[in-house]
């Protein structure tokens, strides 16, 4: 904690009389509620004054990273800048205090920027449509494995209950596959890291819904092969998911639907700069190539010669496949209306140039430091790559300790330990925001952490340092769970 | 080529692109087969500058009609103390990820667990996740764990009294999961606790959801409900209106083993749907299978106390294909929201505007049936939302909108659903009541 | 070195069985525990559950990996080891002297599926 004061829980706080609010006189009478209906006793929240509540929080922030406190190079995570522009327009009252139920003549404005968006992202994948109503990439995958399913379950060919995912996935694709009902197939990668291809043909067959991939890849290779590969699942009847977890780097360079790929999701959080928000609220828009729009969820927007008009069917007894629902609305409605302002800011021209420029930092920094760290795949990697631990191992560092030791010198670490194909696995994902005296800093200080491996080692085993708080006991943690203050309080 | 984003210099791409040993940008991309290439242009307009970007979506919330909001069906139109935008817009909350580095995110970390002992509290439960999607993905993740922990139990009874648009998404899920999901009838809009007994006789229940206040704003009496799906182990789920708990007997005291919503009530914005967050707790008992992310209290290597997510051995990314969940996020920053609400409105405040709510609804309620227009649709306790039955109800409905009020939301042919939050004023009632 | 023991049945998922006489101890192999780590938390089923053989019957977490324990034969449990509801580390300690069931074993010859200590010390070599 940044110091004694400021460490304490909101409850701590609390002093029973002292409030943060003020509200209207009760100018309606007094009813009652049934007796039997009523809580017995008191939710206990904290009771503190104003000045106390704003600096508790405002001091909670302080122990916090984000982008716009350094360089964040969260490998799979597309740590880009959220532009303060995007905070703006999302909290005008025209968008923010507008009831989801309101009649439709009401919410154009609102309407306008869920197709604009759609749209967009449309054109930006080589799809014809999406939906943004997906709150986050996982509910994204859900989304998309269930129209691939309705896809199959219109046609009445009940027996595609398998899904091919490549050993390389992220751990979600398999838990969304598992959740939509469907039996996970796992295709092996080759030493140069991508599908094996001669690996996935005998897994072919007439029970396969489809396939599941990410590229590029999560070692942040492209799969070349991927019109071979499209084409295997085409022709025995399956479809193609694109994970959008990876997109960043398509931008101005491919797209998905031309690469073959029937149904995506797409990260708006990653690639389309709205804020990670500590863990959410993100977006998770899937599309679709045409003959599959009619299994986007509902409501679905359309534009009409009289403006805006939501697909919204009637409820029926039985299921209805052209008529899922992912959520109460449409999404989180201001997250999308961030992307749409980003795409509209960087305009056709510049959405070009956002691959290229996050290949190149990513390159660069690979490059760079592939002398210090162990570099498992060579050559030219997409936006992001994967270093294998230190080069050297004898030193007793491992990724854990070079991932705090970074937080002391004030950079967010990689991500670490994935993907499992390597056990020391640190990835690294720049973003094309990132200038080159940003990305020669931080190449400094991994060959300083390189360095201090070799010659100080314990200084890196026993970081961080610098930090708020030391590294922390995460097996007493999960051994014996406090997980509320009550709990706190009775321990 | 020059863009604010792109702090690149062209002296600056030249040298990278040296080290990197290719001579054109376009040239790092020569891996990928010619034939994949995109060489069009996006459909979209050129670039625009701030002040067209301001200009265009001004233009666009200008044709968003702000009403005075009599709206609820599960999106309530409350205040929010204004300290609260203020501090979420702190950029050291919404720029960062997911807390995986305890030792730079106990920002994040400590409010989740401050979060998490709101929610267990104002729900009356042991424990509660670090948050959900929306009330209805968490209603329909309770049904999953049921689902899952059961022994091959595949049928889920949900109550007809449920707000349709949660039953949506959770036919949605039951289909794609196999569960047989069926209703329980309701009789004076309330559940029938005779068809539920019946339906459990049936055999093959995973769980039992209800809503309290349910669609039509009545607050139903549980009483033996809980013993009813215990004694065929299922699990009582309970999906509440989170700030209405601070009056309302709790799925805890209901004996519910998972308590799950919205938390849209908690000062969130209506923003025409989202974002908002859900909500999910449960018993002790069913702590370890409970999806989504927790964060637990442990010590730093210093011996402070501090905060870190815990139990991951539940989520996606480890057990992957043996999941039972997939998310594997949450809405953090609308928890962060909450928990500065909860933490002003504080124990005393969150009662008094839900009482404000409550009185000014049954105020409104009795000026409106004196009318002679308005009928209420079932005599039952409600909360601070009521269905009315209307003659011409279209027409008033629309007189209503034209008049700058939303004045509820229709169900079936004459009922209006109508819901009064601390906002709503006695003038702003009067001219509701004036158009009857 | 992962310790092995003689005389204890071995399954490739890496539970032992432990036979005396007419009930048999499972528990998770000492090779089990050390590529967990610090075991936090074992799911296990309740008295009179009866599992057949390689179904599974629970699981074993660490911090970061979640491991499903497999039943190596079939049986019917006669008692679970609630010690380690409490201390779950006590596996990390000693995996053999802290077994998750004790059992009651339905179809014997099943036994012979399994390792003896010889062929799992190989399967772990491997």
């Amino acid at each position: 904690m940044n110091n004694r004061l400021y460490g304490n829980l909101i409850f701590e706080l609390s002093q029973p009389g002292c409030k943060a609010y003020s509200l209207p006189k009760n100018e309606f009478g007094n009813y009652e509620l049934p007796s039997n209906l009523k809580r017995e006793k008191d939710a206990e929240l904290p009771e503190c004054d104003e000045l106390t509540v704003v600096r508790h929080y405002t001091n909670h922030s302080g122990n916090n990273f984000g982008v716009d406190n350094g360089f964040y190079p969260l490998g799979s995570c597309t740590m880009k800048y959220n532009p303060t522009i995007n905070e703006e327009v999302a909290a005008l009252p025209g968008f923010t205090s507008v009831h989801p139920m309101q009649p439709i003549n009401t919410v154009q404005g609102a309407l306008a920027v869920q197709y604009g968006l759609a749209k967009s992202l449309a054109s930006i994948s080589g799809l014809a449509d999406f939906t943004v109503n997906p709150f986050a990439g996982a509910q994204g995958e859900f989304t998309g494995l269930m129209i691939i399913r309705s896809y199959h379950e219109k046609r009445g060919d009940t027996k595609r209950t398998k899904i091919i995912i490549p050993d390389s996935a992220h751990g979600t694709n398999p838990a969304s596959a598992a959740v939509c009902g469907l039996d996970v197939v796992e295709v092996k990668s080759t030493a140069d890291g991508l599908v094996d291809v001669e690996d996935l043909k005998p897994l072919l067959g007439d029970d396969i819904a489809g396939m599941m991939m990410t590229n590029p890849n999560t070692l942040g290779l492209f799969e070349k092969n991927i019109p071979e590969i499209a084409k295997l699942i085409h022709d025995c009847g399956g479809l193609m998911y694109y994970d959008g977890a990876n997109l960043n780097p398509m931008l101005g360079v491919a797209r998905p639907g031309d690469m073959g790929f029937d149904v995506m999701h797409i990260n708006i959080h990653k690639t389309f700069s709205t804020p990670h928000g500590g863990g959410g609220p993100g977006g998770g828009p899937v599309g679709v190539r045409a003959d599959l729009v009619e299994f986007l969820p509902k409501p679905h927007v359309l534009k009409t010669e009289n403006g805006y008009e939501l697909d919204a069917p009637e409820a029926t007894a039985e299921y209805n496949l052209n008529n899922m629902h992912v959520g109460q609305f449409m999404g989180n409605f201001l997250i999308s209306l961030r992307a749409y302002a980003y795409i509209l800011t960087l305009g056709k021209e510049n959405l070009k140039m956002v691959g290229p420029y996050a290949t190149l930092n990513a390159n660069y920094i690979k490059e760079c430091l592939k002398d210090d760290y162990e570099l498992p795949i060579e050559g030219i990697c997409m936006h992001e790559f994967v270093f294998d631990g230190l080069k050297d191992k004898s030193t007793g560092v491992t990724t854990m300790d070079v991932a705090k030791r970074l937080l002391d010198y004030g950079y967010h670490a990689p991500t670490i330990y994935f993907p499992l194909l390597f056990h020391e696995a640190m990835m690294i994902e720049p973003t094309e925001n990132e200038s080159k005296r940003t990305l020669d800093g931080f190449i400094e200080i991994m060959h300083t952490i390189a360095r201090e491996a070799r010659e100080t080692p314990q200084v890196v085993l026993d970081a961080p340092k610098n930090t708020p708080i030391g590294r922390v006991d995460d097996v007493l943690a999960a051994t014996k769970p406090i997980l509320n203050y009550r709990q706190s309080i009775n321990q | 080529m020059n863009f604010k984003f792109f702090p690149h210099t062209q002296e600056e791409t030249q040298e990278m692109l040296n080290k990197v040993g290719v001579k054109n940008i376009h040239d790092l991309f020569a891996g990928i087969p010619e034939a994949l290439r995109f060489k069009g242009e996006y459909d979209i307009p050129e670039a625009k500058s701030e002040i067209e970007i301001r200009n265009f979506f001004n233009k666009l919330a200008n044709q968003n009609k702000i009403m005075t909001c009599f709206a609820g069906a599960g999106v309530y139109d409350h205040y929010a103390p204004s300290a609260i935008p203020q501090i979420i817009s702190r950029s050291e909350f919404y720029t960062s990820y997911t807390p995986y580095q305890a030792e730079i995110s106990q920002g994040t970390l400590h409010y989740i667990f401050e979060f998490q002992s709101m929610i267990a509290e104002l729900t009356n439960m042991d424990v509660a996740n670090a948050s959900m999607y929306d009330g209805s993905t968490a209603t329909a993740e309770a049904m999953m764990v049921a689902a899952a922990q059961s022994n091959k139990k595949k049928t889920m009874l949900y109550s007809k009294t449920l707000n349709p648009k949660i039953v949506d998404v959770l036919k949605t899920y039951a289909h794609f999961q196999g569960i047989n999901l069926v209703g329980i009838e309701e009789e004076e809009g309330v559940t029938s606790k005779k068809d539920l007994e019946a339906k459990m006789a049936e055999g093959g229940v995973a769980g039992v959801i209800v809503q309290q206040p349910n669609y039509y704003g009545i607050a139903e009496d549980f009483t033996g409900f809980a013993d009813i799906c215990h004694k065929d182990k299922a699990l009582f789920v309970v999906n509440s209106v989170a700030a209405d708990l601070s009056l309302l007997k709790t799925p805890g005291e209901w004996g519910a083993d998972f308590a799950v919503g919205d938390v849209q009530s908690l000062g969130l914005p209506m923003a025409f749907g989202g974002p908002y967050a859900g909500y999910m707790s449960c018993t002790q008992k069913m702590m370890r299978k409970m999806p989504g992310r927790i964060v637990g209290q442990t010590k730093d290597a210093r011996g402070q106390r501090v905060f870190v997510l815990t139990l991951q051995a539940r989520e996606q990314h480890i057990r992957r294909q043996k999941a039972t969940s997939n998310i594997c996020s949450n809405q953090s920053l609308m928890a962060l929201y909450v928990t500065i609400y909860s933490s002003m409105m504080g124990k005393q405040g969150l009662k008094e505007a839900t009482k404000l709510g409550f009185d000014g609804a049954h105020y409104l309620c009795e000026k409106m049936v004196a009318t002679g227009k308005a009928k209420l649709a079932y005599n039952q306790p409600f909360f601070n939302e009521f269905l009315v039955n209307i003659e011409n109800r279209d027409a008033f409905y629309d007189k209503a909108i034209e008049n700058g009020i939303l004045p509820g939301v229709k169900v079936g042919k004459d009922g209006l659903l109508i819901a009064v939050t601390e906002k709503r004023t006695k003038e702003e009632m009067e001219a509701l009541v004036a158009l009857l | 070195m992962a310790k092995v023991i003689e005389g204890l049945f071995y399954a490739e998922s890496h539970e032992y069985v432990k036979v005396e006489g007419d009930v048999a101890y499972i528990g998770i192999t000492d090779y089990a525990q050390h590529a967990l780590g610090n075991v936090v938390y074992v799911d296990m089923p309740e008295a009179d559950d009866e599992f057949e053989s390689e179904e599974g019957f629970g699981a074993v977490e660490s911090v970061k990996a979640a491991s499903d324990l497999n039943s190596p034969v079939s049986c019917k449990v006669i008692e679970v080891n609630e010690e380690l509801e409490d201390q779950p580390e006590l596996i990390n300690q000693d995996p053999y002297a802290n077994w998750i069931l004790k059992v009651e074993l339905t179809n014997k010859s099943e036994l012979d599926n399994l390792m003896d200590a010889k062929a799992y010390e190989e399967f772990c070599a491997k």
